[in-house]
């Protein structure tokens, strides 16, 4: 968009570029950092304001509709993790409508907010997938690992996880320890990874389907465009769906012993 | 795929106060207002199949006072038409009765109008024997000296 028509290429990587603050490794992606901010707040709102006007009695459409959504992530939490649901559920909530959000957001015609950002904000670059950027879905997935070995150490107590990351899978030998060590390690750090990978690859692919649409003439965009938007609407709350439900379970894995 | 530690860390932590928001102000009200909502269902449902009950024993004693209603008002007409029966019957025997009565007066007096007849006329027959045969024998009879020839005569009528 920065003057001239583009060449495919460069509308292509143009749609690719992140809007950054900063060098190097501490670069801050404001585009990523505000529209998840944006979104996060926007479902917050509108839980918080369904929660605040919850009644016993007959529920209103928000009421009804957040319910729904409780339910169904309770639901989900209950069949596969059997301890206190407190923080459990609510994690579970906010990662799946946040999730879904910025999944949502792939469903925005590719160049309708860049477009409106450089015009009125004149902001070079404009990413408005959060969930396309690598950093928004790793930043959930390493939070998701804390969390996962606090629950390892409050489920089994420091001692009792020390001795399952030393013990399992091989032996409890000591000549065993490293390798045990080490696989453990590995698998620990394959969920988070796995987590977040899925649903960047899952969006990266499907936004740059849509900017390659995007490329074709006007007139036939609409036939791919809304075939690819319409199997879209499947992705968008399965990969949100799946995250929550391995977050749920990785949590589980590490609470109960196996 | 460029990873920038700033907007990771960014993430994690909005990520973090996101969940907090939902744990604090979001999660409890919401389940608790579903948990008070299926209780009060739990409620209701509960007391409708007690209303239920006592409804349907409501209506077996309802239908018990009807039978023993019924068994009454059928004893109570049977009692009517007894009653009937019996007054019909009474009724009956004391006209036939007062219709014996009469006819037995009625014959008494016809009875004793026959004999004032039969007397009155027993006397006009003995006047008349005795004009008759005082005719005959063309003598006056002395009525009182053969009153009883007379009576005698007059009691063969």
């Amino acid at each position: 968009m920065a003057g001239g028509a583009p060449t495919p290429t460069e509308y292509v990587k143009h749609h690719i570029t992140n809007l950054s603050v900063g060098d190097g490794l501490w670069t801050f992606h404001l585009d990523t950092l505000v529209v998840s901010f944006v979104l996060g707040v926007f479902f917050l709102s509108f839980f918080v304001l369904a929660a605040r006007r919850a009644t016993a009695g007959v529920p209103g459409k928000l009421q009804n509709f957040v319910e729904m959504l409780v339910d169904f992530v309770d639901t989900s939490v209950k069949d596969s993790f059997h301890g206190p649901r407190e923080f459990v559920a609510p994690l579970a909530l906010t990662i799946f409508a946040w999730v879904f959000l910025w999944n949502i957001m792939d469903l925005i015609p590719v160049d309708y907010l860049p477009l409106f950002s450089f015009k009125v904000l004149g902001l070079d670059y404009t990413r408005v997938v959060p969930s396309a950027d690598i950093n928004a879905p790793f930043g959930l997935s390493i939070t998701v690992l804390l969390i996962i070995i606090f629950y390892a150490i409050k489920g089994k107590g420091v001692g009792g996880y020390g001795k399952e990351l030393l013990h399992h899978p091989f032996g409890s030998s000591p000549f065993l320890w490293p390798a045990n060590l080490l696989l453990n390690i590995v698998e620990l750090i394959a969920k988070p990874v796995s987590l977040a990978l899925r649903l960047f690859g899952n969006l990266y692919a499907a936004e740059l389907i849509f900017v390659l649409i995007a490329l074709l003439p006007w007139w036939v965009q609409f036939l791919p465009g809304g075939i690819w938007a319409i199997f879209h609407i499947l992705v968008i709350p399965l990969q949100a769906f799946i995250f929550m439900t391995l977050t749920i379970v990785y949590i589980s894995l590490a609470y109960e012993d196996h | 795929m460029d990873l920038s530690i700033g907007t990771l860390i960014g993430q994690a932590g909005t990520f973090l106060v996101f969940i907090w928001v939902t744990m604090k102000f979001v999660w409890p009200p919401l389940v608790q207002a579903m948990e008070e909502r299926r209780q009060k269902i739990a409620e209701g449902l509960a007391q409708s199949d007690e209303a239920e009950k006592v409804l349907a024993h409501a209506q077996a004693e309802a239908e018990g006072i009807i039978k023993e209603a019924r068994v009454k008002a059928g004893d109570i007409i049977e009692q009517a038409s007894q009653r009937g029966n019996q007054m019909i019957e009474q009724a009956r025997e004391e006209a036939m009765a007062e219709q014996a009565r009469r006819v037995e007066a009625a014959e008494g007096e016809i009875r004793q109008a026959t004999n004032q007849a039969r007397e009155a006329l027993r006397e006009r027959v003995a006047e008349l024997a005795v004009t008759g045969a005082s005719r005959v024998i063309e003598k006056e009879i002395d009525a009182a000296k053969h009153r009883d020839i007379l009576d005698k005569l007059a009691q063969e009528l």
